[in-house]
């Protein structure tokens, strides 16, 4: 009890410079597990302790104090506790004790979850984001978790802001998987099919030694999108994926390859039995939607290949062109083509026609100089960024010394 | 062919005068007698005058061919029947065999199956055999060069005689070894070539023109004219119309019927123009094909392809189709045509509605149906698949029934494609960075654990 008081009163005092805070980071360390020796009793020192000075010492209080196992009704005053840390907490200050922190933000997350109310748990997440983060292109251990409350709460839109951001630095390989699986579950619920395809992309192609069940479920929503949005399925993974994924990962997913070889087709009728038949699968990867969106989109497809060759076309030939049942059928998918600004047309209903038009862009506005010359900005910037990371690493010891290896390697073979 | 160079010079001059507008005109004349129009528009095969051109074992191939693939009876037996008299010229106790059997009693007690000749000639084949082997071990053992050539030569042809192709084949290339002169070794090639040709191997006739046409000493004109003949049949087998075209344009008018073993002159024409027509476009149709003086001889011999190139060049797209299609059951019956009339077909209707669109803004659908001798829907369809190929730069008015010529917007298409790189480079480089970040990861995790 004394060595506890005497750490409350070590934090109030040390918590104002920042060499006071480095020294009060020692003490606390050392007396980390005596304060997890007395966790059930550390409750009632919290209140002597205010979050927004004494972050880091309240950290290690909080995070002794939670360590054991947290019932329902304990759940709810903890969460209100660390939310109400996270928001007030000096950045700082807790970025001293990062793993730390990353704990009580996931042990939040649990409770969270344990109470059946992600919502709550959204709006803090975030905060602790942005609280942990050194720079906007860090990935941190919390970024999964914060889109896995925002699918759970189908709170979409949060989500949004931090996938928009780029992301460069990563400190675990198994939180960039998670990030982008759940980043891209998100997308597609917000129907961004080319967002989704990108991290997904990520997730796919991502350097690793085994294949893990992340990639394995992302690969199936992988090539689910890339129907929906391509109209075409990956053949191939790029060259640059691991060996372990080109091999295996097509293996894994066997009935999406067949699905997606009978989209490749172009039979409406054949991939609908397809579907039918493998419903279970799909159902129990959670993956029907998708599928349907995928086989719907097959008709806009082909719809997409009449405008290359038909100037006008009547609703009737369209229907038997596209294997649709009716022109009324047809008119509905042109129409909401049209809404989604997928085609341009317009449709005649006095005699049934619909006139294809070409697409009315003409590149002379001035949004569109202003978007082209952003975009030339943005690629100018990731070309010098590029330039950088690749000079830092030709001074890289390490990688002078591998490659001077295979130089010394190759000249001695020359020799012989 | 001589005899009635005369009767048809003054066609050939009527033709040079009207250019392309009498053509369509011009009747088809009997002053050319049927012997060397064996193949003529509409009317069956005349099976004597078309095996007239022809000799040694392609004839009786052909005339088997033809009775197995055609539909009229007459005409089967007619084609049996010379068979059988060809092969009792020869030594093929096999052929013989087959033909019998096809013939099945149907030609009379004449006909049937001859045992008695049967065993003489397996017998006189045996014993001829043995002599050949005999004198070939003697003059392998005296190490005479020019004696061991000849004697592997004689095994070829014996064998070959005998329908045994592929020792035929193994003795002739064994001649290679022993080969002294450029002759020797252009007749080792001729020989390798006939027999590979009668086995549809042509990988290896390939492979024995480009050796003959290396010692261009002992070529004289005709054997050039083999040569290219040959090259142009192992292109034609292997599907490559537009070489199999050149190699037969090239042929000279010395081949006359000094290949009848393998090639008739009419067959050249009739291939080369074909193979033309379907992969050539109008500059090298119109320098190397019409203006051609010495492959115009050859079209002589074949007026009906003559006059359809003339049609297709022209434009009279309907009449260049009559032809084509009175010519295609004859085609049908032609061993080394049939499986590629309806391929080179299609080529040349699809080049025929290309070129036919090309020069107009707008085409009436209707007019182009009759033009075409088919149906506006049928019409459709066709110019559908054509667009989707992207060989038609037009968009059909399916209301109208019109065809419009469309041209790319070069300067909305850069713009398209360049927003589409930005895109795609800012996604690849991101990408790219995000993995070097990982492999980073993994490799400082390394470093750590080896530490």
């Amino acid at each position: 009890m004394n060595s506890v008081e005497g750490l409350v009163n070590q934090i109030q005092g040390l918590s104002t410079t920042a060499s006071d805070v480095l020294s009060l980071q020692n003490l606390l360390k050392q007396a980390d597990d005596s304060l997890h020796a007395e966790s059930t009793r550390l409750l009632p020192f919290l209140d002597q302790l205010d979050p927004s000075k004494h972050s880091l010492g309240y950290l290690y209080f909080l995070e002794a104090c939670t360590a054991g196992p947290v019932t329902k009704e304990q759940a709810g005053s903890y969460v209100l506790m660390i939310a109400r840390f996270i928001t007030s907490c000096i950045a700082e200050q807790i970025r001293l004790a990062p793993d730390k922190f990353i704990t009580v933000c996931k042990r939040f997350k649990d409770q969270v979850l344990l109470l059946e109310e992600p919502l709550r748990g959204v709006a803090p997440m975030l905060t602790a984001i942005r609280k942990l983060q050194s720079s906007s292109e860090h990935l941190t251990a919390l970024h999964p978790e914060f889109l896995l409350l925002c699918l759970l709460s189908r709170c979409y839109k949060a989500g949004l802001s931090i996938l928009e951001e780029d992301v460069f630095e990563v400190d675990q390989p198994r939180d960039l998987f998670l990030f982008c699986y759940y980043g891209g579950m998100i997308s597609i619920g917000k129907k961004w099919f080319r967002k989704a395809l990108e991290l997904l992309h990520n997730v796919v192609t991502a350097p690793m030694s085994t294949v893990n069940a992340i990639a394995v479920e992302a690969f199936k929503k992988y090539i689910l999108v890339s129907l929906i949005h391509h109209g075409q399925s990956p053949t191939n993974l790029p060259k640059y994926a691991s060996s372990v994924a080109q091999r295996n990962l097509k293996n894994l997913c066997q009935p999406y390859i067949e699905l997606a070889n009978s989209y490749s087709n172009g039979k409406i009728a054949d991939i609908e039995t397809y579907v039918e038949a493998n419903k279970d699968k799909f159902e129990s990867d959670n993956n029907l939607g998708l599928v349907k969106q995928a086989v719907s989109s097959m008709y806009k497809r082909n719809i997409q290949r009449l405008t290359q060759t038909y100037l006008t076309l009547s609703l009737q030939d369209i229907a038997n062109r596209v294997q649709l049942n009716s022109p009324k059928e047809a008119e509905m998918h042109v129409l909401q083509m049209i809404k989604d600004g997928e085609i341009y047309a317009t449709i005649n209903q006095k005699d049934g026609m619909v006139r294809f038009l070409e697409d009315p862009e003409q590149y002379k506005t001035c949004e569109m100089i202003e978007h082209i010359d952003s975009s030339i900005q943005r690629l100018m910037t990731l070309s010098k960024k590029l330039n950088g990371v690749d000079e830092l690493m030709s001074c890289d010891p390490l990688y002078l010394l591998k490659v001077n290896l295979l130089f010394h390697i190759k000249a001695s073979l020359v020799v012989t | 062919m001589d005899g009635i160079e005369g009767a048809s010079n003054p066609t050939m001059e009527e033709m040079q005068a009207n250019g392309t507008g009498g053509v369509d005109e011009l009747p088809l004349t009997s002053t050319s007698t049927r012997k060397n129009r064996p193949i003529v528009s509409g009317e069956p095969l005349d099976i004597e005058a078309y095996a007239g051109l022809y000799t040694g074992r392609t004839k009786i191939k052909r005339l088997m061919f033809i009775a197995n693939h055609c539909d009229n009876p007459g005409m089967q037996l007619e084609a049996l029947r010379m068979a059988y008299d060809e092969i009792k010229k020869g030594e093929n106790t096999h052929l013989y065999r087959e033909v019998v059997q096809k013939i099945d009693g149907r030609l009379g007690p004449n006909y049937a199956m001859d045992a008695a000749w049967c065993s003489t000639i397996e017998r006189k084949a045996e014993l001829r055999k043995e002599k050949l082997e005999s004198e070939l071990n003697a003059y392998r053992t005296n190490l005479i060069k020019e004696s061991i050539r000849m004697g592997y030569n004689d095994f070829g042809d014996f064998y070959y005689a005998h329908g045994a192709l592929g020792d035929a084949f193994k003795s002739y290339v064994r001649t290679r070894d022993y080969c002294t002169t450029s002759k020797h070794i252009i007749q080792m090639c001729l020989n390798a070539i006939l027999v590979s040709i009668e086995m549809v191997q042509f990988s290896n006739v390939t492979s024995y023109v480009s050796k003959a046409e290396q010692t261009p000493e002992a070529l004289d004109p005709p054997t050039v004219a083999k040569l290219c003949c040959a090259a142009g049949l192992a292109h034609l087998e292997a599907k490559k119309y537009k070489l199999a075209a050149r190699k037969f344009l090239e042929v000279g008018p010395e081949l006359g019927n000094s290949y009848s073993e393998v090639i008739a002159p009419q067959d050249v024409a009739t291939y080369g123009g074909l193979c033309a027509l379907a992969s050539f476009d109008r500059t090298e149709l119109k320098n190397k094909v019409i203006d051609n003086i010495n492959f115009r001889d050859f079209l002589e011999l074949v007026p009906e392809v003559r006059e359809l190139i003339n049609d297709f060049y022209s434009s009279h797209y309907a009449s260049c189709l009559e032809y084509l299609g009175n010519l295609k059951s004859n085609l049908m019956l032609d061993i080394h045509l049939y499986d590629h009339v309806e391929t080179l077909y299609d080529q040349i209707r699809n080049k025929a509605l290309i070129q036919y669109t090309l020069p107009f803004v707008s085409v009436d659908m209707r007019m182009m149906a009759d033009a075409f001798k088919t149906s506006v829907v049928g019409l459709e369809k066709e110019l559908e698949a054509l667009i989707t190929d992207n060989q038609i730069q037009a968009r059909i008015d399916s209301h109208n029934k019109i065809l419009y010529a469309r041209h790319a917007d070069q300067r909305n298409a850069t713009f398209q494609r360049v927003l589409q790189t930005g895109n795609e480079f800012d996604q690849e480089v991101r990408a790219m960075l995000l993995r070097s970040s990982l492999l980073k990861y993994d490799y400082n995790l390394r470093a750590s654990r080896k530490h």
